[in-house]
């Protein structure tokens, strides 16, 4: 018989179902009669009229005379940019910082703890603005061996362009969000018992290795759990990229909606957006950690 | 005789006023087994764990295989001796995420950059010298506590160590998995393995020993021969101490 039907489970879940389809049915009225009220139907036809605005960033190429739907594209598009290459910054910058602080180094513990303290102390939009207005945009002109060009135009790192806005938004996520992931890795670490530690070191292994190999592996059942909230956090976080006018899809929607008056039809289409990508997050993170626990299955 | 581990008035506290080891002088010569008797809290552990620097000494002067570790001693020079030095302790420790054969390789792989082949192979062998060869590709948890604590010997043993600790082997395992355990460690001490092991087991001390060593309150109180230590012990506190056990 299917989990589904123990232990009563299948009542709650019954029961959740029924209150989300009421909820959603509830809203589909509200924006049905809202829709016949104002006399405006449910219309995506606008979204192949030209968009008559420019965007500063475009990982494709566009024009102010493309239509709308492709404006939202390149916005989706740079929302996935910042937010996957955010993930992967935070996840290393959280990894790093959390093993600090079960270093035996006391600087690079107290430096760790002292990152995750003010970190958290700060709201995130003034974490963005202040990399914005006082980090990148204050930046002098200075060259790095010809491979990296720091300036307040942005950074070319080999043959790449990053934008203030794109540097800005970067940063401010993943500093915020490594600061939270750092926290989630030093919980995990402590839970694998000392005895580990010691029969590590006892074998004259390295505190790197045996961290990476005899640590971390442990710690990781009790890590991605609370990891994937995490990254669904940055990913919601990342609207708040409008506040230094970097165009993610929620600054491009909001510009959108603006010019066309179509507020419903842009909501319904960025709520489809995000729901696509926490979706694909929160299944990637489900796959890894059923590997995970397969693995410590089989060690079982 | 070449002496193996020297110590000299080591001294160690965790907290002010109560010193875990307090003046503990010894010698142990290459090839000898020395055996560490105590009640519970006497510093034994902490004694034997500052042989391999898991433990920081607050002064006193230590060599172990000709390397200093006092004090002041340096990260390298711990790595040094942990190479030289193997471990094994009451809860075997063993990586639980890694197959047996895993965990006995590691180190050789890692530390003295063997081929993992050679590794594997030289796994292979240590677990046939301990008789559970065929565990090589289980994971500690389906062993039983007997042949984990053995894993974990054949685990020190990977790095051809000079000399090797243990501390309570077998005070983790069910009183009918004592004696395999006693039995892999006799054969190393026939191999002629100095080992300084600190145990209640007082067959293996009688039998095993070279010489006894009963400590009390982070002091030692006696140095024997097992002949006379358990016979004839020349402390009261050694004599009320052994009139427990039996
Ligand atoms: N990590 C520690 N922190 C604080 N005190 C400790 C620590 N380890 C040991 N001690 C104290 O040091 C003293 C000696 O402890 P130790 O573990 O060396 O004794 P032992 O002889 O091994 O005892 P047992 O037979 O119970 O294992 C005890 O008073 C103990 O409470
Ligand atoms: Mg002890």
């Amino acid at each position: 018989m299917p989990q589904i039907f123990r232990r009563g489970r299948f009542w709650i879940q019954l029961g959740v179902v029924v209150a989300l389809m009421a909820f959603g049915g509830l809203l589909i009225n509200n924006i049905t009669v809202n829709l016949i009220r104002t006399g405006l139907g449910l219309d995506f036809g606008w979204l192949w009229r030209p968009a008559g605005f420019a965007l500063a960033e475009t990982a494709l190429p566009y024009a102010p005379t493309d239509s709308y739907a492709w404006a939202l594209v390149i916005g989706w598009m740079n929302s996935l940019k910042v937010i996957l290459v955010g993930l992967l910054l935070a996840t290393m910058l959280g990894v790093a910082a959390g093993a600090a602080r079960s270093s035996r180094n006391r600087l690079l513990r107290s430096l760790s703890g002292g990152y995750v303290a003010l970190i958290r102390q700060v709201p995130l939009l003034l974490q963005l603005l202040f990399w914005y207005f006082v980090a990148f945009l204050g930046l002098p002109d200075t060259p790095v061996g010809g491979l990296i060009h720091f300036s307040n135009q942005g950074i070319r790192l080999l043959g790449l362009n990053l934008s203030v806005e794109f540097c800005s938004v970067l940063t401010g996520l993943v500093v915020f969000t490594g600061a939270s992931i750092a926290e989630i890795v030093r919980g995990g670490i402590n839970a694998v018992s000392l005895g580990q530690w010691e029969a590590f070191r006892s074998l004259g292994l390295l505190e790197g290795v045996g961290l990476r190999r005899i640590v971390l592996p442990q710690a990781l059942p009790a890590i991605l759990p609370a990891l994937t909230s995490q990254f669904l956090n940055l990913a919601k976080n990342s609207t708040l990229a409008i506040a230094v006018g970097y165009a993610d899809l929620y600054a491009v929607s909001d510009t959108t909606i603006t010019q066309t008056g179509r507020a419903i039809e842009g909501f319904l289409l960025l709520l489809l957006s995000f729901l696509l990508l926490n979706l694909l997050i929160s299944g990637g993170m489900a796959l890894m950690n059923g590997a995970v626990l397969g693995r410590l299955q089989r060690s079982r | 005789m070449t002496i193996a581990i020297r110590a000299t008035d080591l001294v160690k506290s965790y907290s002010p006023g109560l010193n875990a080891l307090d003046g503990v002088s010894l010698e142990v010569s290459a090839g000898e087994v020395l055996v560490v008797m105590g009640p519970s809290g006497s510093g034994k552990s902490t004694l034997i764990r500052t042989f391999n620097g898991l433990e920081t000494l607050d002064s006193g002067s230590l060599d172990v295989l000709g390397l200093r570790l006092d004090a002041a001693h340096e990260e390298r020079q711990v790595r040094a001796i942990r190479e030289r030095v193997g471990m094994v302790f009451q809860q075997f420790n063993l990586f639980p995420h890694l197959s047996i054969l895993d965990n006995i390789s590691l180190a050789p792989i890692k530390v003295q950059k063997r081929a993992k082949a050679a590794a594997e192979h030289l796994a292979i062998e240590l677990l046939d010298q301990m008789g559970i060869r065929e565990q090589a590709h289980k994971y500690p948890a389906q062993l039983s506590g007997g042949q984990q604590q053995r894993v974990a010997i054949a685990r020190a043993l990977a790095l051809d160590p000079e000399v090797m600790l243990f501390d309570e082997p077998t005070s983790a395992l069910d009183p009918e998995r004592v004696k395999e355990v006693l039995d892999a460690m006799r054969q190393l001490a026939k191999g002629g393995m100095t080992m300084v092991v600190v145990t209640h087991e007082l067959g293996f001390a009688r039998e095993v020993a070279d010489r006894v060593m009963f400590m009390d309150q982070g002091q030692v109180v006696e140095t024997s021969d097992p002949q006379t230590f358990f016979t004839n012990a020349r402390e009261e506190r050694s004599r009320r101490f052994l009139s427990q056990m039996m």
